[in-house]
């Protein structure tokens, strides 16, 4: 019992994590119709990002987590402008192909940068973990779950209560319809993906100290991603935030009980279960923004 | 003169062997050779059916798999007690049974993913690779997980009347894989020649109308998986006991990516595509190795292939043929610029 306790712990801490590679993912997804290879790579640009302001600057290590994101983001929009607006009206798997060299080019690029060696990111907190009753968890890790929490509420907030929201529900729905409304697709196309590389990026810097950075810690992350946005529903926040804790559960579940090596399978078995049975996603009523 | 170029080109292969000197040249053009006909059937899924396959290295690596356990044997413990014990086959019994299994895994998994398309269908292919990397790493009793299976036997094969004889060389394998080439090639354009080629083009070029007119498009998307994936599976074969070993890195999603970079370069949807394209990324290595470390070899890949999706959304193949047809107006053109043209994806854009 106090095991189980311990992985519900972890796979809340992983899940929230997951959740906002998951809502960035989802965006993209659903809105722009992008099967998003280099969302891992901003996973992993966000923690090199982090590693770079914090252990070889030496400077603050939660502003490296700022500029992480805000980095993000620029490097997002100057992907969505470069390589997706081009492309725009291409068939889908035209556009994957891109998507595809991209990341390549990037993943490649943090080999070149970075070396093949996994970099250790410093953190201010106490080595000392917190003790609650039969569960111990790392101040590290507590403070990646609040920021997480606070990341998915805000995101919660621009979708909903701000009028580039607004806007990006709108093109969700009916890209023409909106474009007639005035809604300028072209700046909603890459706000969403410049949003969505930032969540990226921030789960990167949020989980870059937590495990190690290595420049093919991507990979993994963009197909946790993808199973987190099947899982939840295309376009679905509240369907990726659920999916995120999901998998997580899933994961620690099986690393802890049936095989630790199997611990990354679970996402894709999630994947093929869901999309063979359920392939709406478990919680879409009908396909939306929100 | 359209038949002395074939004939000059069969020439050339047939002999490299005889002139060429350089071993590593010649390990090149084996392992190009391989990964040509892992290529070719790739393109039967993305050119002829239209459907990105990106978990297409997992039939390679099965097909790897099957035919080096067929040939050193193993013994696992199912659930608990239930043994399985398999004593140790000649290596060309490997090669059939990668072959065999392969395809019924491309069956199998064809008839689940079928069930979804578009970018759904590249998620859940790319999901069964991962789980059969998985599955070959984890499962160390019959893969020796990390640690490989090594010491793979070559082949031998036997000739009536003339006695064995043992695969020990490249050259023997260079003669080999063209052999095993020329059969995938056949096999591929006699099935996109038929009545069952025309069918996958259809469901290709639009899938409602075809089922409409009576094609049963599930059923021809399987066939294409199951014949894509027998070839994928003898060519990992080939790789397993030319290398002599494999390791769960065979499943590596970097390997279907160059698959997927050699067939759209030389053009998907047509027959001389993948080995055009192979080629290319088969020697880009030898001539970039020296000048630049394996990242920078890396991005150029990835940049290569997103420059050649923007220039030349079709390939180079049909870049090539339609060139002389559009300054010569020819009124016929050859057979095979009509089928390229007919299979021409990016008519869609």
């Amino acid at each position: 019992m106090d095991q189980f306790l311990q992985h519900l712990v972890n796979a809340v801490i992983l899940g929230g994590t997951y959740a906002l590679l998951g809502i960035g993912l989802t965006l993209i997804f659903g809105i722009m119709r992008v099967v998003n290879f280099t969302h891992g790579e901003l996973y992993a640009f966000g923690a090199y990002t982090v590693y770079f302001v914090a252990a070889a600057l030496g400077l603050d290590f939660f502003l490296g987590l700022l500029v992480a994101v805000v980095a993000g983001a620029l490097l997002g929009a100057l992907i969505e402008i470069t390589l997706l607006r081009p492309m725009r009206g291409a068939d889908i798997d035209t556009v994957m192909l891109v998507m595809i060299g991209a990341w390549i080019v990037m993943q490649n690029t943090e080999l070149l940068v970075w070396g093949g060696v996994a970099k250790a990111i410093v953190t201010p907190f106490p080595d000392s973990p917190l003790v609650i009753g039969p569960v111990s968890i790392s101040w590290l890790r507590v403070f990646v779950l609040v920021v997480a929490f606070l990341l998915i509420i805000g995101s919660y907030l621009i979708i909903h209560r701000t009028k580039l929201g607004k806007a990006m529900r709108a093109t969700f729905q009916d890209t023409d319809t909106a474009a007639l409304m005035g809604v300028n697709i072209r700046g909603v196309y890459t706000a969403t993906f410049a949003f969505g590389s930032a969540l990226a990026a921030a789960a990167g810097a949020l989980l870059g100290p937590v495990f190690l950075v290595t420049p093919t810690m991507g990979d993994l992350a963009s197909l946790k991603a993808f199973a987190i946005v099947i899982l939840g529903g295309l376009g679905n926040i509240t369907g990726a935030t659920i999916g995120g804790f999901i998998l997580a559960l899933v994961e620690e579940i099986g690393a802890g009980y049936i095989s630790s090596g199997y611990r990354d399978a679970m996402g894709f078995l999630i994947i093929i279960v869901v999309l063979l049975f359920k392939p709406t996603g478990l919680f879409a009523r009908a396909e939306r923004v929100g | 003169m359209k038949r002395a170029l074939p004939a000059f080109w069969l020439i050339v292969i047939l002999t490299i062997p005889l002139w060429l000197q350089d071993q590593y040249i010649l390990h090149i053009l084996i392992t190009t050779g391989i990964f040509i006909i892992a290529a070719m059937s790739l393109n039967l899924l993305l050119g002829y059916t239209g459907q990105l396959s990106l978990g297409h290295v997992a039939f390679f690596g099965i097909g790897a798999y099957a035919s080096a356990l067929t040939t050193l044997g193993f013994d696992v413990e199912l659930f608990s007690g239930f043994r399985v014990v398999h004593e140790p086959w000649p290596a060309v019994i490997g090669f059939f049974v990668g072959t065999a299994v392969a395809g019924m895994s491309g069956f199998v998994i064809g008839r689940l993913s079928f069930k979804v398309r578009g970018a759904y269908f590249v998620i859940v292919t790319i999901s069964f690779a991962e789980v059969t990397r998985l599955v070959a790493l984890n499962w160390v009793e019959l893969t020796q997980g990390p640690l490989a299976l090594t010491n793979i036997p070559p082949y031998t094969l036997g000739f009536p009347g003339l006695g064995e004889y043992t695969l020990w060389n490249k050259t023997a394998y260079y003669y080999l894989v063209v052999v095993v080439g020329v059969l995938a090639y056949v096999i591929i354009s006699r099935l996109v020649g038929s009545r069952i080629g025309r069918a996958m083009i259809a469901l290709k070029e639009n899938e409602t109308l075809a089922s409409s007119v009576g094609i049963d498009v599930t059923r021809y998307l399987v066939l294409a998986a199951v014949v894509s994936a027998a070839v994928a599976g003898g060519a990992g074969s080939l790789y397993a006991h030319y290398l002599k070993i494999v390791d769960p890195d065979i499943f590596l999603f970097i390997y279907t990516v160059t698959m997927v970079i050699m067939v759209i370069t030389g053009g998907k949807g047509t027959l001389a595509g993948p080995i055009v394209g192979g080629i290319i990324f088969g020697f880009l290595p030898v001539i970039v190795r020296p000048i630049a470390a394996p990242a920078v070899q890396w991005i150029l890949y990835g940049g290569l292939m997103i420059v050649i999706v923007f220039i030349l959304p079709q390939g180079i193949v049909p870049a090539v043929q339609r060139w002389p047809a559009n300054r010569t107006l020819s009124r016929r053109k050859p057979a095979g610029v009509a089928l390229a043209n007919n299979s021409n994806p990016s008519d869609r854009q």
